[in-house]
C-alpha cells in the first residue's frame, strides 16, 4: 500500500495538504520547509516545480516560482535536494508542475527518479486526459506513482466520473473555475462540494484554490476529505526569518 | 472536405486530426479550468463557421467593412531590383492596417453565436488588439486587451487606438512583459471568467481548435490570391509565397489554399533579432525544441531545463518564443522553408520598399521583404509576398533610424 492510500485509510477528514514552491524563498529552503510542514501537522506536501509560464497559478505562486528560478532551481537540482529526504520525511509528497520542463527532463527519467527517491504522486495540470491515457499513464504506473486530476465546478458529472476513474491517490477539486489565490464565495463552493460528495467517487476529494484560513478550511472539510493550501502559505513564508516558527504558527491558525 | 476536420491519424498539412494534431504538433494541453470553454469551441466551431448565415455575415463584413478583396499588386520596381516578378498581397490596406482583422471578425461573430458577452485578447504589436477592439466597437461588446508593458511602450499609437475604440488595455507585468506574457494573462482572465467570455487568440497558436480556426479565418488571403493570380498571370499557382512568421497567422492564411500544390514553394521568415545565435532572437525553428507552450505542442524556444526563453525582435508582432503547430509540422516535414531576417535587415527592407514602391510596411512584414535578398529567383518566377500590415504603428522606430542616418 502506498503512502497516500495509507494516509486516507487512517484519516479521512480534515486532511491538510500544503503547497510550497521548491527552491523558495531560498534555493536551499526546500527541505527545511518540508521538515517544518511535517512537524507542524501537515498531512501531505505538494511540492511545486517552478515554471516560467504557470498558466494555472495565480500571481503569488507565479512570483514564488520566478524567485525560485532566479535562485537557480531546476528539476535536476530538486531531485538532488530530495535524494535522501525519506530519511526524515514520512508523510506523502507529491510533485506539481507543468508538462514542458518535465518533457525536457525526459518523462520516463522523471518518473523513475521521482519514484526512486520516494515521491508518491504527480499533478501536471496541463497534461490532458487523452494524452495521459494514450502516452503517459503506462509510464507513470510502471513507476508506481499516483496521478491526480483536477475537477472544477464547470466539469460535467460524466467528466468528473471519468477523471475520478483515471486518478489515483485523490481527486483535486478546484473550488471555483479560477486561478489560485482569489477570494471565493464559499456558499457556492459548499454547494459544489455537496454535489461532488453525492457522486460517491472512488477517490478521496481534496479542495484547492482559495483556502486560506480556519474558516475556509473547515468549510471545505465539511463536504470533502480535506483541503489544499498554497497561496496563503507562500505569503506567510515569503518574508519569514524563521520558517519553522512561521509554519507552526500558520498551521495552528488553520487547524486549531 | 472543407467543412470538417480530417480523421486521418496524422492530420494533413492543412488540417489537424480530430485531436488537433498536425503531424507531431498541436493538441490541447490545457488545465481543467479551461476545458469546458475549449471543448465547446472544438465541438462547435466548424458547424458555426460554415452555417450559411454566418458565412454571409462574415463575408459581408470582409467586403464592406474591411475592404476585401485586398489587392494583389504587381510591384514593378521591386521586381526590377530582384530581376523577377513580385506581387504584394496588400493586407496592409485592410481596415485597421493588417491581416489580423480577418480573424478578429470571424472570432467575434463566432463568440456572439456562442452567446458570449465579453471579449478578451492578447496583443504584441497592437494590431490584433486594435482589430479586436474595432470589431467589439462595431458589435457593441465589452473588450479587454492584454499587452506586455514593453510593447505598450513601443507601440504607443496602437494603445491609443484601442483606448479610443473603448477597449480596456491591461498591462502584462510578468515575465518578459511581451506577447508571451500578455497571452498568459489573457488565459488567466479566461480561467477566471469561464461563463460569459470568449478569448480571441490572435495567431495560429494556442490549444486546438484555435490553430485550425484562425488558419481558416485567415485562409481568405490565399483564396483571393488564387483567382487574383489567374487574372494577372493566367495561372492560379505562383512559384513562391513568402510571409513573415510570429505565431504564423498571416503565413497560414497566405499558404493555406496552396498547401497541397506541391509545386508552390512556401517560404516563412522568422525574426532573427540581433542574430540567430546572439542570444537576442525570435527564430523559433532554428533555436526551438519540441515543447508545450500556451496549450499546444510545437517548437518552442526554451532552456535545457524547459523554461521558456524570452525572445527578442525589433518587431513586437514577431517577438514570440513559439510558432503555431501547423508551421512546426510544415517545418519538420520540409513542406515550407524557414528563413530568418535580423532587426537591421528588416529595417533596411522597410526603407527599400518605401523608396521603390511608396509603401511603408509594418516591421513584421519587413522581415518577409528582407528575405528577398536571401532567395534565388529566376526571371520568370512568380512570387507573392504577403504584406501583412502597414507601418504607421512603427513610425517611431523608423524615425529613429532616419535621425541616426541624418547625423
Ligand atoms: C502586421 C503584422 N504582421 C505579422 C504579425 C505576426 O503575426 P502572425 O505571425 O500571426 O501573422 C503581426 C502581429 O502582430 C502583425 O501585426
Amino acid at each position: 500500500m502506498n503512502r497516500l492510500e495509507t494516509l486516507f485509510k487512517t484519516k479521512d477528514q480534515e486532511i491538510i495538504n500544503v503547497y510550497c514552491t521548491a527552491g523558495f524563498p531560498e534555493l536551499e529552503s526546500t527541505l527545511p520547509v518540508m521538515r517544518s510542514l511535517q512537524q507542524s501537522g501537515a498531512d501531505i506536501i505538494e511540492l511545486g516545480m517552478p515554471y516560467s509560464d504557470p498558466l494555472a497559478d495565480g500571481p503569488v505562486i507565479q512570483s514564488s516560482g520566478s524567485t525560485a528560478l532566479r535562485n537557480g532551481m531546476t528539476i535536476a537540482k530538486l531531485f538532488e535536494q530530495l535524494r535522501d529526504f525519506r530519511k526524515e520525511i514520512a508523510i506523502p509528497v507529491i510533485l506539481m508542475g507543468y508538462m514542458n520542463p518535465v518533457l525536457q527532463f525526459g518523462f520516463e527519467k522523471f518518473c523513475k527518479t521521482a519514484a526512486a527517491i520516494g515521491v508518491d504522486g504527480l499533478i501536471l495540470p496541463d497534461l490532458p486526459e487523452r494524452e495521459f491515457e494514450t502516452e503517459y499513464r503506462a509510464i507513470i504506473q510502471k513507476h508506481g506513482l499516483d496521478f491526480i486530476f483536477l475537477v472544477t465546478p464547470e466539469t460535467s458529472e460524466e467528466r468528473v466520473r471519468k477523471l475520478d476513474k483515471l486518478s489515483t491517490g485523490f481527486l483535486y477539486a478546484v473550488s471555483s473555475s479560477s486561478i489560485t489565490g482569489k477570494d471565493k464565495d464559499f456558499k457556492a463552493v459548499e454547494k459544489y462540494l455537496q454535489r461532488l460528495q453525492n457522486l460517491k467517487l472512488k477517490n478521496p476529494v481534496l479542495v484547492g484554490f482559495g483556502i486560506k484560513d480556519r474558516q475556509t478550511f473547515q468549510s471545505a472539510s465539511k463536504y470533502a476529505n480535506g483541503a489544499i493550501i498554497g497561496t496563503a502559505y507562500i505569503q506567510a513564508i515569503e518574508s519569514s526569518k524563521n520558517i519553522e516558527a512561521t509554519t507552526k504558527l500558520f498551521l495552528e491558525s488553520v487547524l486549531k | 472536405m472543407i467543412n470538417s476536420i480530417t480523421s486521418f491519424n496524422k492530420g494533413t498539412y492543412k488540417q489537424p486530426n480530430i485531436f488537433g494534431y498536425f503531424g507531431n504538433f498541436g493538441g490541447a494541453y490545457i488545465p481543467e479550468m479551461l476545458h469546458r470553454n475549449v471543448e465547446e469551441l472544438a465541438t462547435r466551431y466548424i458547424d458555426i463557421m460554415y452555417e450559411e448565415f454566418f458565412q454571409k455575415d462574415y463575408h459581408a463584413l470582409l467586403k464592406d467593412y474591411v475592404g476585401r478583396p485586398s489587392p494583389l499588386y504587381f510591384a514593378t520596381r521591386l521586381s526590377e531590383k530582384y530581376k523577377t516578378k513580385i506581387y504584394l498581397k496588400r493586407e496592409d490596406l485592410n481596415h485597421t492596417g493588417a491581416h489580423k482583422i480577418n480573424n478578429a471578425i470571424g472570432q467575434v461573430l463566432l463568440a456572439l453565436r456562442l452567446g458570449k458577452k465579453r471579449i478578451i485578447a492578447e496583443t504584441g504589436a497592437g494590431q490584433h488588439g486594435v482589430a479586436t477592439a474595432t470589431v467589439c466597437a462595431l458589435k457593441g461588446v465589452e473588450c479587454v486587451v492584454y499587452m506586455g508593458v514593453k510593447d505598450i511602450e513601443r507601440q504607443a499609437p496602437n494603445v491609443a487606438r484601442m483606448k479610443m475604440l473603448g477597449a480596456k488595455v491591461v498591462p502584462a507585468t510578468s515575465g518578459s512583459q511581451t506577447l508571451k506574457d500578455a497571452t498568459n494573462e489573457a488565459i488567466r482572465d479566461w480561467i477566471n471568467n469561464p461563463n460569459d467570455t470568449h478569448y480571441v487568440i490572435g495567431s495560429v497558436v494556442g490549444p486546438h481548435p484555435y490553430p485550425d480556426m484562425v488558419a481558416r479565418f485567415q485562409s481568405v488571403i490565399s483564396e483571393e490570391m488564387r483567382w487574383q493570380l489567374k487574372e494577372h498571370t493566367g495561372n492560379e499557382l505562383p512559384s513562391k509565397i513568402i510571409a513573415c512568421v510570429g505565431g504564423g497567422s498571416n503565413a497560414a492564411g497566405a499558404f493555406y489554399h496552396f498547401l497541397d500544390d506541391l509545386s508552390v514553394e512556401l517560404i516563412a521568415v522568422e525574426a532573427a533579432g540581433l542574430g540567430v545565435h546572439s542570444g537576442h532572437s525570435a527564430a523559433t525553428t532554428q533555436l526551438g525544441k519540441p515543447g508545450i507552450l500556451h496549450g499546444s505542442k510545437s517548437l518552442v524556444m526554451q532552456t535545457d531545463d524547459g523554461q521558456i526563453i524570452e525572445p527578442h525582435s525589433i518587431s513586437a508582432g514577431l517577438d514570440y518564443p513559439g510558432i503555431g503547430p501547423m508551421h512546426a509540422h510544415l517545418f519538420e516535414s520540409g513542406r515550407a522553408k524557414f528563413l530568418s531576417a535580423k532587426d537591421d535587415e528588416a529595417l533596411q527592407a522597410a526603407f527599400e520598399l518605401t523608396k521603390l514602391e511608396g509603401i511603408i510596411p509594418a516591421l513584421e512584414s519587413a522581415h518577409a521583404l528582407a528575405a528577398l535578398k536571401q532567395i534565388h529567383f529566376k526571371p520568370n518566377d512568380i512570387t507573392v509576398l504577403c504584406l501583412s500590415g502597414r507601418g504607421d504603428k512603427d513610425l517611431n522606430t523608423y524615425m529613429k533610424v532616419m535621425n541616426v542616418n541624418a547625423e
